[in-house]
């Protein structure tokens, strides 16, 4: 049975979905989402997902959205399959929901507006926000120092294995650095650069990115 | 068997947050406070147990683990077996409880924290309260709280992910007590009536009644 996603393929949190699949082999199906039409807010997408947001999964009876939510249940209902991204211990999974948590509090708000201002603002036809900017990138400099010092201890977020943690940055970190002239906020920090270039370098990534823009 | 070390604070919302876990987990815990006041969050002991300066973090033997909302899933995960559920029955019922607590996370948490930080926190420290953050961050909020009733009223269940009780409607307590409470925005409730229901059923819950004890009301 094939997992139906909804959400268009350059959404971020959409591609964090598509690389939890391709890593594990799961079959899917881009169901589009036309975004810049409002499509999310119309009855039949609310009726799917009620806060018009993407992704939203459907397989089989099972409705899902959050891509932190999807990337969990399928990492765990698929344990024995494909790359494991959930450690292997007890112990090794609350460090995987530690560091995605500090995806999801400390570096995602600031990667948003980030890419909110210098992405997406010119498309919608709004202004940039000069200040929101500024203190985005600062405060995001200071999230990335603290992952300096971790990562220059430890090969992967949350140990010697690749996880759902590192995986939930790539999409932000993907346009950050090739989208932005922000991208020095991980280029210039030795052990995050080393960190970015080995998780953006898995076939799973090359893959999603590779899909349909 | 040895007490789960809680660093933090009793009033504090993400602290608030894994003593609530913790009571309805039946786990015993020792909580050893930080001092924001004297800065003690960001100087070397603390930041050796989360690099972030945040409170709270946990000390389970020779795990360390911070951010409140792993620290609740490893103890529901690790104590499974004592006190209350609090990951659904099955890993199906686990996906809903993790999309609802998502959900707490991403939608509820953002305005919620920014209105009791600017009617509560601010003012607490000296500075003036931005009416038009509380304004803006009302509207967000009152948008998702209408799903929450839309879903209660529509699915006709008692809690967020299903007829259990959960880390989903967990994970809501400490900022919306503050919320409800200190902050003033209780009429959130009033146009709401399942939400309310909601509210009622998990605030009253005999953990919480513990935790609450020791946060502003």
């Amino acid at each position: 049975m094939v997992v139906k996603v909804h959400g268009p393929p350059y959404s971020s949190s959409t591609r964090t979905v598509l690389a939890c699949f391709v890593e594990k082999g799961i079959d899917f199906e881009i169901v589009p989402v036309d975004m810049l039409k409002g499509e999310q807010k119309k009855p039949e997408f609310l009726a799917l997902q009620p806060f018009g947001k993407v992704p939203v999964i459907q397989d089989g009876d099972l409705t899902l959205f959050e891509s932190r939510a999807i990337i969990r249940y399928y990492a765990e209902k698929y344990a024995g399959q494909g790359t494991s991204l959930l450690g292997k211990t007890l112990e090794e999974r609350a460090l995987v929901e530690q560091w995605l948590e500090v995806e999801g509090q400390n570096y995602n708000p600031h990667g948003y507006h980030l890419l909110m201002q210098l992405v997406y603002a010119t498309k919608l036809g709004m202004p940039q926000d000069e200040a929101l900017i500024d203190k985005s990138a600062e405060l995001l400099g200071k999230v990335l120092d603290v992952y300096e010092e971790r990562l220059s201890k430890s090969k992967y977020l949350a140990g010697d294995f690749y996880s759902l943690a590192d995986l939930s940055h790539l999409p932000f970190a993907e346009l950050i650095v090739n989208a932005t002239d922000k991208g020095y906020l991980i280029r210039e920090r030795k052990h995050v650069n080393a960190w970015w270039e080995d998780i953006s370098s898995r076939p799973a990534w090359k893959k999603v990115m590779a899909m349909a823009i | 068997m040895a007490k789960v070390k809680v660093y933090g604070l009793p009033f504090s919302t993400c602290t608030a947050r894994v003593l609530a876990c913790l009571h309805e987990k039946e786990v015993d815990y020792e909580l050893i406070p930080v001092n924001l006041m004297a800065g003690a969050h960001k100087q070397p002991p603390f930041l050796a147990l989360n690099p972030f300066g945040q409170i709270p973090a946990i000390e389970d033997g020779d795990l360390t683990l911070f951010e409140s909302r792993a620290i609740t899933k490893y103890l529901s995960n690790n104590y499974e077996g004592r006190g209350t559920k609090l990951l659904g029955g099955t890993v199906r019922e686990q996906a809903i409880v993790e999309e609802w607590c998502e959900v707490e996370a991403q939608q509820f948490n953002p305005p919620s924290y920014a209105i009791v930080q600017q009617i509560l926190i601010i003012p607490m420290r000296g500075g003036t309260t931005d009416a038009s953050v509380v304004e803006s961050n009302l509207t967000k909020l009152s948008g998702v709280l209408d799903v929450y009733e839309e879903r209660f009223s529509k699915t006709k269940l008692n809690y967020l992910a299903g007829d259990f009780f959960s880390l989903a409607d967990l994970h809501h307590l400490p900022f919306a007590h503050y919320l409800f409470n200190a902050a003033g925005q209780g009429h959130l409730l009033d146009s709401r009536p399942h939400l309310k229901a909601w509210w009622e059923q998990i605030s009253s819950r005999p953990a919480w009644n513990i935790v609450k004890l020791n946060m502003k009301k």
